[in-house]
């Protein structure tokens, strides 16, 4: 574990820098069912964070905590250095921090390139009388984040499909406009709810390399749940593991497929 | 021309300028349905109270006057001041939107996640308070409103068309409102006003996102708030328009709200969820309602303008649900 250093560089050369999310002792309640129970980890700048656990361990409702949508009944989220406010999901949005979902929410009824520009959204400053003479700032305004969104889309090799509305496209390319839609607000903390649930192998490795290259080139720290061992042991920096909503691992990839309770927890233990 | 052509035509052309005045009143409709999935009862009532704060304003009333004289025994009724009408309208407007900010505040806000018959409930109960809280603000009593607007027949018209007659001694050319002429234009500037806002404003852009998808929207920054309260303004702002057209055609008062219920064939002819489709069903059902009513009508004793709307959209239900241009809804099982 490198818990107490400032940054360090990988073996692959990226650097890692301090903390940037930390979740300090969350515990969250549905009535009676407890999703988490005092679950306590960090991401860092730069880093690629894996969650991963069985069905039911409490994975989405975490992600949902980071992004606002559940809120914890105890515990702090603490996010570039500061305690966070009880925040609601859109203010998080634009603290810089997009996300994807497991089942998928886009705007099906506008094209691949609209739902991309409501990425952009956040960055748009533009008052609606400007807009309304279409002058000056608001058009200048439209142009640089019509480019920065043509760009993603060239990045995550989409330009055939700019115009198609969403709601006509198969599930492995919405999982890409849904993911272009996150990396359009250029955010400091991406969050990623299993991006290849449903997948066959080639989409897979295709969103492998993708989320590989969004963190080499933009520098985007990156939180994603997923399923497949095999892909995040591949992935990711460092991997938290939940089980019926207690952490009961945390570290890098070998350090985690070496913990005996981790390899319960996913094979299976006999209880007597 | 053949006199009953003739006829035929100038039926049209007013059918479709009372269909302009149905699209107004459903274009407020759908506006909210298409944001929040809400099917707003209280539109026309909105349009009432539009209206009637309109008339109040201008004439300068004091609003609650007989609340007022009745608690502390005054004799208060008039400023005695009266405000020129685009002021009133631009305070008209400000209303309005704390009508939308009250609204979303008070009543949509909470109701947040639930099932869409509970929220037409509020809004059957938003239409009842509105209605009382008009009548008491302004009074009950039948308003004259009067925002200069034309009245009367276009006699330009009618002398640029008689020629149409061909010599025909009994046509004196075409007849049309001018009032219905400019409600015409107006309703044209405002839907491409709308048009153009939801298609190439960021706002606008937002309003589409949250109308489509809600998680979405807050998961790129969107305050559904702020929306909602966005697009009641902009309802409030159509009814605003609406109340003044019917307003000046027929006075204000309490029918005005009646005037709902001929928005709903209309929602059914247009779908629910499409701009075009209010302003296209508007005009059909005005068309079809006076061509019927030329026709048909004197067959059956008249008066078929009463029920040939809801007999259309009846229709309609059956063959086509969605509408012409409404959405097509497919249940996944």
């Amino acid at each position: 574990m490198k818990d107490n250093v400032e940054s360090y560089v990988t073996e692959d050369g990226r650097t890692i820098g301090g903390l940037l999310m930390e979740m300090k002792s969350i515990t969250l309640r549905f009535g009676g069912v407890v999703a988490i129970k005092d679950i306590s980890f960090d991401i860092r700048e730069g880093e690629i964070r894996a969650i991963i656990g069985p069905n039911g361990a409490g994975k989405s409702s975490m992600l949902n905590v980071i992004s606002g949508f559940y809120r914890p009944q105890e515990g702090e989220v603490w996010f570039r250095g500061k305690p966070r406010p009880s925040m609601k999901p859109y203010q998080v949005a634009r603290q810089g921090i997009a996300r994807t979902f497991q089942n998928i929410a886009l705007f099906e009824g506008m094209t691949v390139l609209d739902n991309v520009m409501t990425g952009r959204l956040t960055h748009m400053k533009a008052g609606l009388a400007s807009q309304a003479l279409w002058r000056g700032a608001a058009e200048r305004e439209e142009t640089e984040n019509r480019e920065k969104v043509e760009k993603i889309i060239d990045f995550l090799e989409i330009q055939a499909i700019r115009k198609t509305p969403v709601g006509r496209l198969p599930y492995g390319l919405k999982k890409r406009v849904e993911l272009a839609r996150a990396l359009a607000a250029e955010p400091m903390l991406l969050l990623l709810d299993e991006p290849m649930a449903g997948m066959n192998v080639e989409e897979k490795e295709d969103m492998s390399r993708f989320i590989l290259d969004v963190n080499d080139e933009f520098g985007t720290t990156i939180a994603l749940i997923e399923h497949d061992m095999g892909v995040v042991m591949d992935l990711s920096d460092r991997v938290v593991v939940m089980d019926y909503g207690r952490k009961i691992g945390d570290g890098t990839p070998d350090e985690v497929r070496g913990n005996q309770d981790v390899i319960d927890a996913y094979l299976g233990v006999s209880h007597d | 021309m053949p006199e009953q052509l003739l006829y035929a035509v100038e039926v049209t052309l007013n059918g479709l300028m009372a269909g302009v005045l149905y699209s107004l009143v459903a274009l407020g409709f759908v506006l909210i349905f298409k944001a929040s999935g809400i099917f707003n009862y209280a539109q026309g009532v909105m349009a009432l109270f539009a209206a009637l704060t309109l008339v109040g304003i201008m004439n300068g009333q004091v609003p609650f006057a007989h609340l007022i004289n009745a608690i502390f025994g005054t004799e208060v009724h008039h400023f005695g001041w009266h405000v020129p009408a685009v002021l009133a309208i631009v305070l008209t407007m400000v209303v309005m939107v704390g009508f939308a900010w009250v609204v979303n505040h008070f009543v949509l806000r909470h109701l947040v996640n639930q099932e869409p018959i509970i929220l037409f409930m509020a809004t059957i109960g938003l239409a009842y308070f509105l209605e009382g809280f008009g009548d008491l603000m302004w009074g009950s009593d039948i308003k004259k409103l009067e925002v200069g607007l034309p009245q009367g027949g276009s006699f330009w018209i009618e002398e640029n068309t008689q020629w149409l007659g061909f010599g025909n001694e009994n046509f004196y050319g075409f007849f049309l409102d001018r009032l219905d002429l400019v409600a015409t234009v107006i309703a044209a500037i405002l839907v491409i006003g709308l048009v153009a806002f939801s298609q190439y404003t960021k706002q606008g852009r937002a309003l589409r996102a949250v109308a489509d998808d809600h998680q979405a929207a807050l998961s790129v920054g969107i305050s559904l708030n702020f929306i909602w309260v966005l697009v009641w303004s902009l309802a409030g702002f159509v009814a605003l328009v609406a109340g003044i057209m019917w307003g000046a055609k027929s006075g204000v008062q309490f029918s005005l709200s009646l005037i709902a219920l001929k928005a709903l064939p209309v929602l059914m002819l247009g779908g629910f969820t499409s701009i075009p489709g209010a302003i296209v069903g508007g005009l059909i059902i005005g068309v079809g309602e006076k061509l019927f009513e030329f026709s048909i009508g004197p067959l059956v004793g008249g008066a078929t303008e009463n029920w040939f709307a809801y007999v259309l959209a009846l229709v309609f239900l059956v063959f086509r649900p969605q509408g012409l241009f409404g959405e097509k809804i497919i249940e996944r099982v």
